[in-house]
């Protein structure tokens, strides 16, 4: 503080109104938003989805889509305002002084052309290439951690793993040493081990070139980790920002403090309100509803000229899941734990092992009884877009498992219908809407309605809440749990995220290419972890340490 | 902070990284007024406007499209003119005079006489039906036999998919109007020519192509959430497919029956012209450029007039798919 009196900032926002023009009127996407980045500091904003953080930060890199405009206020970069700035001065800024990560890495580099002459073409655009590119490439993209980079420069980008293409993404960005390196939601695609290397890999990069970074999360936990300023920003505004770690500890905005209490990675175990329940139920622990035994699951890929190769996605898996609690299976991209909830949902046949629930052996059932089991064991899946259907109305969604099972005649359904939307807070009237008008957590309640419908005795959840902003993720975990109080649901939940699971469940089990390398109660898998596995993603779940 | 998690240090992490970072700079803590950024309540539901289905939305967004009003208001005409030619014309198509051979209009015939001195004018109108049955006709035909095994194959996969699919690729192979001509000179179809038959024809050949597109269709919704998770409630495979799989996948074989719809009544038309296709006692506006042609050089307008209203009918037809695609293709859809 005393080395430089009066700091010029190198990036000034001030009362920036963003607003985009749609046919139905415009939209002010910013209003009034104020910030200042340092030369060499790193800056998080941080919001949900459509708070206008993303938009923000693209005005800065003149890069809005085309209906967006400034309609007022400044960006100041190194004392000059950019916010109306000709694309030809936009040009000179990007890559030397301004870079940018973007979001995601599978879409972001161009499948025809290598890695390498990706790299060369945003160095010769800034005139940095040199004498000998091959060898200033290779330097970069050494730089950016990926190992062997002569060789990785002559692949292309399907030859990379998500982290690498992201590695290279950010190779790209810094190539030319910019001032200023914009990172917008630069690991938000990858597994938390994956993510936390990349964003080690990133701090070290910038302080050694001296490079401001403004990072844009939807995480608080990240944000507070990474940065040494966060900017909150909620529906356009910003409603708070301050030193990370004093936001964090003394959040003083209604928002932040929502923010900070929904967040998985920041919030306390799910053992202080859920004690009481599991107490009571403890001892019907001796009857397992689903048990699951040495389970197995082959693959065969194939590798052309008839080529057969043989990949074990599931490896002599067992686990079982007492009535009335929730048994978590964690593992990163790849690790089998969605093969297992597709067998547990007869869906996919196993190869080998048993499954059992409530004491019936589901590999083999006849027609009937499988007609049964479905009625007991339902599912909730992902991709809040794809799980219900865009043609039937919510009506339609909620009431057909009812008329699969011939359940009531038409009135008695409705009535079940209005019933379920109450139980997952949704007013009656949204039974005549489609999906296609509700949001992403509002479609995982009807999801989660549907599934409720026949009354079932075990919920799969698979990675059910993974889409959804921190908010919506809490508000649909806090349903999950309250029905499993009502209802004495059992949970089987499928994530990769180790912080959701000390939220909503009472048992883990933890999977590494198909096997399962840990398993155990919450308490225990996160006081006092046995794998040096289980370590790492404990250790990687940002903010954690912080708070 | 208590260092609670001490398994930090052991795994031989960096613990000062992740404690956070401290500014050099001195940080100013602001906090928006209240009173300017209310809290709204978390993920609340909207409740004011009507719903609206996809085709509702799609509809909406079509009925705003110019070139879907030209389109359809062409359309509509060449339907009410095929169905009710009369309304249009006073003269008997088939009353034709030597005495008025070639003769150009006047009073009561705008058009003018061909060369057997029937009335061109009447003789358009009339033809209208032909060119249109054929169209609908195939169109239906092929939605219905290249849907289904299109359906079928994407849905099941395996060697169900693997035998129609190379029974369509036998079919893609041969070019429609060639495939056609071979066709309509087998004697069954020779000898008993008629629209039935031209719609036969070109049915065979062009059923490939719609299974493709419904194939395709088929294979990117089957995979959806949605899919799987209607199995799960129990419902049969089948069931599913013609459920949910089905509707999903309309959009595009509504799109490219539409546009092909055109491409079929161009066929007839070739095929009468080359004299394979309906029997000259049928009117067509095929048959009737297929005789103005010999008069093409003293009286080009003979062959005009058929030929315009073929044109005018087939855009139509090609617009009113392509305005259609724009309202159902959400990518293409502007923002919401």
């Amino acid at each position: 503080m005393s080395e430089n009196a009066t700091p010029k900032p190198l990036l000034e926002v001030k009362d920036l109104a963003i607003t985009f023009s749609t046919p139905d009127g415009p939209v002010h996407a910013v209003r009034d938003a104020n910030f200042t980045v340092m030369p060499g500091e790193t800056v998080a904003i941080v919001g949900e989805s459509g708070s206008g953080k993303s938009t923000s930060a693209l005005a800065a890199i003149g890069l809005l889509a085309g209906n967006g405009r400034v309609s007022a206020g400044q960006i100041l970069f190194d004392g000059e305002d950019i916010a109306n700035a000709s694309e030809k001065r936009f040009v000179e800024l990007r890559g030397n002084h301004i870079g940018m990560v973007p979001q995601d890495p599978m879409s972001n580099l161009n499948p025809v052309w290598k890695i390498g002459f990706q790299v060369k073409e945003t160095l010769k655009a800034n005139g940095l290439a040199g004498d000998n590119p091959k060898k200033r490439v290779a330097q970069v993209l050494a730089d950016a951690g990926l190992p062997n980079p002569e060789a990785r420069a002559n692949q292309y980008p399907h030859e990379f793993s998500g982290g690498m293409r992201q590695r290279a993404l950010i190779a790209i960005g810094l190539a030319c040493r910019p001032r200023l390196l914009i990172a917008d939601e630069p690991t938000s695609a990858l597994d938390v081990t994956v993510q936390q290397q990349i964003l080690d890999h990133l701090d070290t990069m910038t302080s050694e070139l001296g490079t401001a970074v403004l990072l844009i999360t939807h995480d608080l936990g990240l944000a507070a980790e990474r940065a040494e300023k966060v900017v909150v920003m909620y529906k356009g505004r910003v409603v708070e920002y301050g030193p990370a770690l004093e936001i964090l500890r003394n959040p003083k905005h209604p928002y932040t403090q929502r923010l900070i209490n929904s967040a998985p990675s920041l919030s306390a175990a799910r053992g202080d309100k859920h004690e009481a329940i599991v107490e009571e139920t403890s001892p019907a622990k001796a009857e397992p509803l689903l048990s699951v035994s040495n389970l197995t699951k082959v693959f065969d890929i194939r590798k052309g000229f008839g080529k057969k190769e043989k990949f074990t996605a599931v490896d002599n898996v067992s686990f079982e899941i007492p009535k009335g609690t929730t048994t978590a299976v964690v593992g990163e991209s790849g690790s089998g734990k969605s093969t297992i909830a597709q067998m547990v949902l007869n869906l996919l046949d196993s190869t080998s092992g048993e499954i059992t629930f409530d004491g019936q052996q589901i590999g083999n059932l006849s027609e009937k009884q499988l007609f049964k089991y479905r009625r007991r064991v339902q599912p909730i899946f992902q991709d809040p877009y794809g799980s219900l259907d865009p043609m039937y109305s919510i009506y339609r969604t909620i009431e057909e498992p009812l008329r699969i099972h011939g359940i009531g005649n038409s009135a008695s359904r409705q009535k079940k219908v209005k019933e379920l939307l109450d139980q997952v807070s949704m007013p009656a009237a949204t039974m005549h809407r489609f999906p296609n008008e509700l949001s992403g957590g509002q479609r995982q309640r009807i999801a989660i309605a549907r599934a409720l419908a026949l009354q079932p005795e075990m919920i799969v959840c698979d990675e059910a809440v993974s889409a959804l902003d921190v908010l919506v993720q809490a508000q649909v975990l806090e349903l999950l749990d309250e029905l499993q109080r009502d209802m004495g649901l059992t949970y089987l939940f499928i994530t990769h995220d180790l912080a959701v699971v000390r939220q909503i469940a009472d048992n883990v089990c933890v999977m590494e290419r198909g096997k399962i390398v840990e398993q155990g109660s919450v308490d225990d898998i996160f006081d006092a972890p046995k794998s040096d596995y289980t370590r790492n993603l404990l250790a990687a779940i940002p903010g954690a340490t912080l708070i | 902070m208590p260092e609670n998690q001490n398994f930090n240090s052991e795994a031989g992490l960096p613990v000062n990284r992740r404690a956070g970072k401290v500014s050099k700079y001195k940080i100013e803590h602001y906090v928006a007024p209240l009173d300017e950024t209310p809290l709204q309540a978390v993920d609340s539901v909207k409740e004011t406007g009507k719903p609206l289905s996809m085709w509702a939305e799609a509809w909406r967004s079509l009925r705003k499209q110019p070139l879907f009003i030209i389109s359809a208001i062409l359309i509509l005409a060449v339907i009410i003119v095929a169905a009710f030619p009369q309304w249009f014309t006073s003269q008997d198509p088939t009353y034709c005079a030597l005495e008025n051979s070639n003769e150009p209009g006047r009073e009561g015939h705008i058009m003018g006489f061909n060369l057997q001195g029937c009335d061109i004018y009447s003789r358009v109108i009339y033809g209208t039906r032909a060119s249109l049955l054929v169209g609908i006709f195939t169109t239906l035909i092929v939605i219905i036999v290249g849907g289904t095994i299109g359906a079928l194959a994407g849905f099941y996969g395996g060697w169900i998919d693997t035998i129609l699919a190379r029974l369509g690729d036998i079919f893609f192979a041969l070019p429609l109007i060639l495939g056609a001509i071979i066709v309509m000179q087998l004697p069954a179809f020779r000898d008993n020519k008629s629209v039935w038959t031209v719609i036969i024809t070109l049915a065979i050949f062009g059923w490939p192509q719609l299974a493709r597109i419904t194939r395709g269709a088929v294979i990117e919704a089957r995979n959806a959430d949605f899919v799987k998770a209607s199995r799960s409630l129990g419902l049969s495979k089948f069931k599913s497919l013609v459920k949910h799989v089905l509707p999903n996948s309309i959009a595009p074989i509504i799109v490219v029956a539409t546009v092909n719809l055109g491409v079929y009544i161009v066929a007839e038309a070739t095929l009468s012209f080359l004299g394979v296709g309906l029997p000259p006692d049928i009117m067509s506006w095929g048959n009737d450029i297929a005789t103005a042609q010999t008069q093409l050089r003293s009286n080009p307008m003979m062959l005009m007039w058929p030929a315009l209203f073929l044109s005018v009918t087939v855009l139509s037809f090609i617009m009113l798919g392509d305005a259609v695609r724009d309202a159902l293709d959400p990518k293409a859809r502007k923002g919401a």
